[in-house]
């Protein structure tokens, strides 16, 4: 086993490797849907049938809440052996804004480090098929310290856009990501017609399929009915499938 | 049983990992910020390791008070949690980072400030029988 230098994560480690798929939902370009996208992947999965659960683990600009509807004081954790996370419908649901009331919070690299490892060592995850952890942009410690430290259990899930600026910055990651050991890379075309298809697939990365620009999405943000009707539907169904496999 | 639950279980995974499955006394320094309950915490610990396979006499558990360091202006200062609102000790005692949102430098108003000391679980050791 690998030797940590953390006992936290030992059991972050340990919850984490009990869950089927972990998909960490990363792009080192700001902006480019990782949120929308992550969101929308597992309160697809749940609506389906299908126990899913969702991790925002963006402390400084936590979204995922909003895009669910969900009222800070409505998160609502049970306290058991460790915390049990905010239930909707088949989906588990955890982020700090329970803790923090969506205020401003501004973390040093090394209180964002301390911050994760606490959260996944306390959260308890139980018998899910699929978890969605969402991530601030950018390559920097919280990101590291998530490619490095959670090896061997989750599976990065990249997002790019069509835009050569975001493709550049990813394909980077894409790099970086190589030379941390991980062979299999996932990756999803935002806002996109499927143009990336040719150049992700030439890289290696298993390219998902793309969403296209969504008009509507502002009105539905924050309506767990209307999000369910995007049309956009089939193409987020086709990624959720693919992530089961 | 509560979250303290979570973290006697990375302590005992923890020193099983290092090796050590026969222990004369552990001792942990425990932050005061994260407020823990001392009793349930020794409790947990006392209960997963057995289901460890961890043999373990003495717990011994000592408070660590908090030290908080300006980047800014340098100023030092303490928190007693005692005086913090249930509701943010709460959060606090989850997740430290969460003062972040509470607690500026009652010097300069910085939000850049570091928790020295007393944050939570630290320094972990163990004697062990011959
Ligand atoms: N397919 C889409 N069609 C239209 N708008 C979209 C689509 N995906 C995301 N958006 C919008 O683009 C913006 C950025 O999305 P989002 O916040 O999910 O990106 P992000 O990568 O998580 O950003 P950050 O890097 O800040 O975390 C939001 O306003 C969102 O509503
Ligand atoms: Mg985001
Ligand atoms: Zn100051």
């Amino acid at each position: 086993m690998m030797f940590m230098s953390d006992p936290r994560l030992l059991r972050a480690l340990k919850t984490l490797s009990k869950i089927k798929r972990v998909y960490l939902v990363l792009s080192s370009k700001g902006g480019v849907g990782k949120s929308t996208i992550a969101t929308l992947i597992a309160f697809y999965a749940s609506s389906r049938g299908v126990p899913s659960g969702l991790l925002d683990l963006d402390f400084v600009n936590p979204s995922t809440h909003v895009i669910l509807g969900l009222r800070v004081e409505d998160i609502k954790y049970i306290e058991e052996k460790g915390v049990i996370p905010h239930r909707i419908g088949l989906l588990s649901y955890f982020t700090i804004v329970a803790y923090t009331r969506d205020l401003p919070l501004a973390l040093s690299g090394e209180n964002a480090r301390n911050a994760l490892r606490e959260l996944l060592s306390i959260v308890n995850w139980d018998n899910l098929e699929l978890l969605l952890i969402d991530t601030p942009p950018g390559i920097s410690d919280e990101q590291l310290e998530l490619i490095y430290a959670l090896r061997g259990v989750i599976k990065p899930l990249l997002i790019t856009t069509p835009s050569r600026l975001a493709w550049h910055s990813v394909s980077k990651l894409i790099e970086l990501l190589r030379g941390a050991g991980y062979e299999e890379l996932y990756l999803v075309e935002n806002m996109g017609n499927g143009e990336l298809r040719y150049l992700v697939e030439k890289q290696g990365v298993k390219y998902l399929g793309y969403v296209p620009y969504i008009k509507q999405i502002e009105d539905s943000i924050g309506d767990l009915n209307k999000l369910l009707q995007l049309n956009v539907r089939a193409n987020i169904d086709e990624l959720v499938s693919k992530l089961l496999v | 049983m509560v979250h303290e639950w979570a973290l006697a279980e990375s302590i005992i995974l923890y020193i099983k990992q290092q090796g050590y499955v026969n222990i004369k006394k552990l001792r942990v320094c425990i932050g005061v910020l994260q407020s823990i309950d001392k009793e349930i915490l020794n409790y947990a610990l006392r209960e997963l390791a057995e289901e460890y396979g961890v043999k373990l006499d003495k717990v011994e558990l000592v408070d660590e008070y908090p030290l908080l360091k300006c980047n800014v202006c340098g100023f030092m200062w303490s928190i007693n949690p005692s005086e913090i609102s249930d509701d943010v000790r709460e959060a606090i005692h989850f997740i430290p980072e969460a003062i972040y949102a509470y607690y500026k430098c009652p010097r300069c108003g910085s939000l850049d400030y570091s928790i020295v000391k007393g944050r939570g679980i630290s320094e972990i050791s163990v004697d062990v029988h011959e």
